[in-house]
């Protein structure tokens, strides 16, 4: 592998795209919400249960690529335990990092969510890793409709053939 | 004829061709680019953009308007394509060649024209399944309008269609069949002149989408005998932007006109207008002059080399990489129909398509994941995406080498 590439196709990412950690339905969970990619047809659910402010229990389910297969089952152990605000800072640091903008002070530690921050070389990837913490703010949010990655920036996938 | 001519009609010279393609000298990552993502646009050759940049230089005004010099040149050049369209697809008269902004908007301007003025409630239009988005939408959102019904002809496995059940679902209720010439998705040879035959039997016209097939197969829409065909520019190497709806005449005649401007007019009072004759009647506007011109010269250099040259030189390669890629363990080649030409599209055991694209990249390998804009296509072989590998009339066997032995370094990655 070159190494560019091995920037972006970390170890520790291709053991949890491989791997991936809290990849199961939940039958009963407080909240869920599914993500969409169109530019590459991914598709991922993230079940929630919470008890107050605090996310009890993390999973998901669902195909995509190894960035947005990694960046779920990663984003389920880091967000696992912390309170929706928590949460929400973190997603913001996160995607701050993987769009190379520098860190904002008082900014929350990503801890091992940093192997990620070679995504920024690759542009058209950075909604692969933001998926599944669009979904896990639309189960939060309590948003019914399905929530697509077009939101963010223009569209990939929009003509051609 | 000349020993050199002789010489050129035997061999297919890849080697001075790709010379003719500045683009292709192009590094990506320190590596020579390796273009297989023709079916999404093909490249231009210097005689393209020469011609593009000759008309701004030293032909260019506004068409069809001017008495001065300088507009009777332009025009003179813009007819000369309409021309050089006409004896491309061998239509009868120049007039059936409308200039248009691409394949996509000559699908829109039949069904807003043809189909509004013939289409009602209960009726019928009869698609397949393998059409890319472009010649389902527009269809989709005249049968809403109309409280008509679009009809979608089933894939096999292997990606194509059959004959039989495409007869049986012509009803008296089906007003106008439209269907690809060549998958882009899949890369399967639609039977478009049985289609023809099928419908015109039952009286019911047929628009044949072109735009892959354009550049990679000899298209003779007497021969075909289809009612209409539209394909753009820019998948036949010339400019972006420029795009061919051709039509029968009588039936461009009967249609009510599209879009109401300067140019599509004969006379304007407040009272009333009379419409232009053809092709004008559908041209309203400026149109893209000297993308039109540059489109003639991507006419003219296909020409030179041989529509039916290129179908083999791609057939060959499509047949080489078939060979190839069918030997790596996991990948799976998603359209076989025995009718294929140009596209080779696959997925990887374990290893999502948009991984495979980004590795390819950094090898200089441009391909297409996705979709490829035919998401029922997609559905059919209950796929989100696939890789699509789509050759050019300057790719070479040592660029489907390079290909394989970048997917062996994917499969060395995921696995």
């Amino acid at each position: 592998m070159s190494s560019d590439l091995r920037d972006l196709y970390q170890e520790v990412i291709l053991d949890h795209s491989k791997k991936p950690r809290n990849f199961h339905a939940m039958p009963d969970p407080d909240r869920k919400a599914e993500g969409y990619n169109p530019l590459c047809g991914d598709r991922e659910t993230v079940f929630l249960d919470l008890e107050g402010e605090v996310l009890k229990d993390v999973s998901f389910q669902g195909a995509g690529c190894a960035i947005s297969t990694a960046s779920a089952s990663m984003m389920t152990e880091s967000v696992k335990g912390k309170t929706r605000a928590e949460a929400d800072a973190l997603f913001e640091r996160f995607h701050d990092l993987i769009t190379g903008k520098p860190e904002a002070a008082g900014s929350p530690d990503l801890g091992k969510l940093t192997v990620f921050s070679g995504v920024r070389e690759y542009p058209v990837r950075v909604k692969c890793a933001t998926l599944p913490w669009h979904t896990l703010k639309a189960a939060l949010d309590g948003e019914g409709a399905p929530v697509s990655t077009e939101s963010e920036g223009p569209a990939a996938e929009s003509g051609g053939a | 004829m000349s020993t050199a001519v002789r010489e050129a009609a035997v061999a297919y010279d890849v080697a001075r061709i790709r010379r003719d393609f500045p683009i292709l000298a192009t590094e990506v990552y320190g590596k020579p680019l390796v273009y297989l993502d023709n079916a999404a646009s093909a490249q231009k050759p210097l005689a393209v953009i020469d011609a593009e940049r000759d008309v701004y230089e030293k032909c260019y005004a506004n068409i069809h308007r001017g008495v001065h010099w300088l507009s009777v040149h332009a025009t003179d050049a813009y007819d000369a394509a309409r021309e050089k369209t006409r004896r491309f697809m061998n239509a009868r008269e120049a007039h059936e060649i409308l200039f248009l902004r691409g394949t996509t908007e000559a699908v829109n301007l039949v069904a807003q024209t043809y189909g509004r003025a013939h289409v009602g409630a209960g009726d019928e239009i009869l698609i397949t399944g393998l059409e890319h988005h472009s010649n389902i939408v527009p269809w989709q959102m005249l049968c809403e309008e109309k409280g008509a019904r679009l009809s979608v002809v089933p894939l096999d496995e292997t990606g194509d269609i059959d004959l039989d059940v495409l007869e049986r679902m012509l009803t008296p209720r089906t007003k106008l069949v439209s269907v690809a010439h060549l998958s882009n998705a899949l890369g399967t040879i639609l039977p478009v002149k049985r289609i023809a035959a099928l419908a015109h039997a039952r009286g019911i016209p047929v628009l044949v989408d072109g735009a892959q097939a354009i550049p990679r197969m000899p298209v003779d829409v007497q021969d075909l005998d289809c009612d209409f065909y539209a394909f753009s520019s820019h998948k036949i190497y010339g400019p972006t932007g420029v795009g061919v709806l051709y039509g029968k005449t009588a039936l461009l005649e009967a249609m009510p006109p599209w879009q109401g401007g300067g140019d599509m007019i004969r006379s304007v009072t407040f009272e009333k207008t009379t419409f232009n004759a053809l092709p004008y009647k559908f041209e309203a506007g400026t149109p893209n002059i000297a993308g039109g011109i540059a489109f003639g010269a991507a006419l003219d250099y296909v020409s030179a080399i041989g529509l039916d040259r290129i179908a083999a030189h791609e057939h060959d390669l499509l047949a080489y990489a078939t060979g190839k890629v069918s030997a790596i363990d996991g990948l799976t080649i998603i359209g076989t129909a025995r009718e294929k030409a140009g596209v080779l599209s696959f997925v990887l055991d374990g290893v999502h398509p948009h991984d495979i694209g980004t590795v390819l990249d950094r090898e200089g390998i441009a391909i297409r994941t996705g979709h490829h804009c035919a998401q029922p296509v997609m559905d059919r072989y209950g796929l989100p995406a696939t890789a699509r590998a789509s050759f050019g009339l300057y790719n070479t066997r040592g660029e489907v080498d390079a290909l394989v032995a970048a997917i062996h370094k994917v499969i060395g990655m995921f696995r």
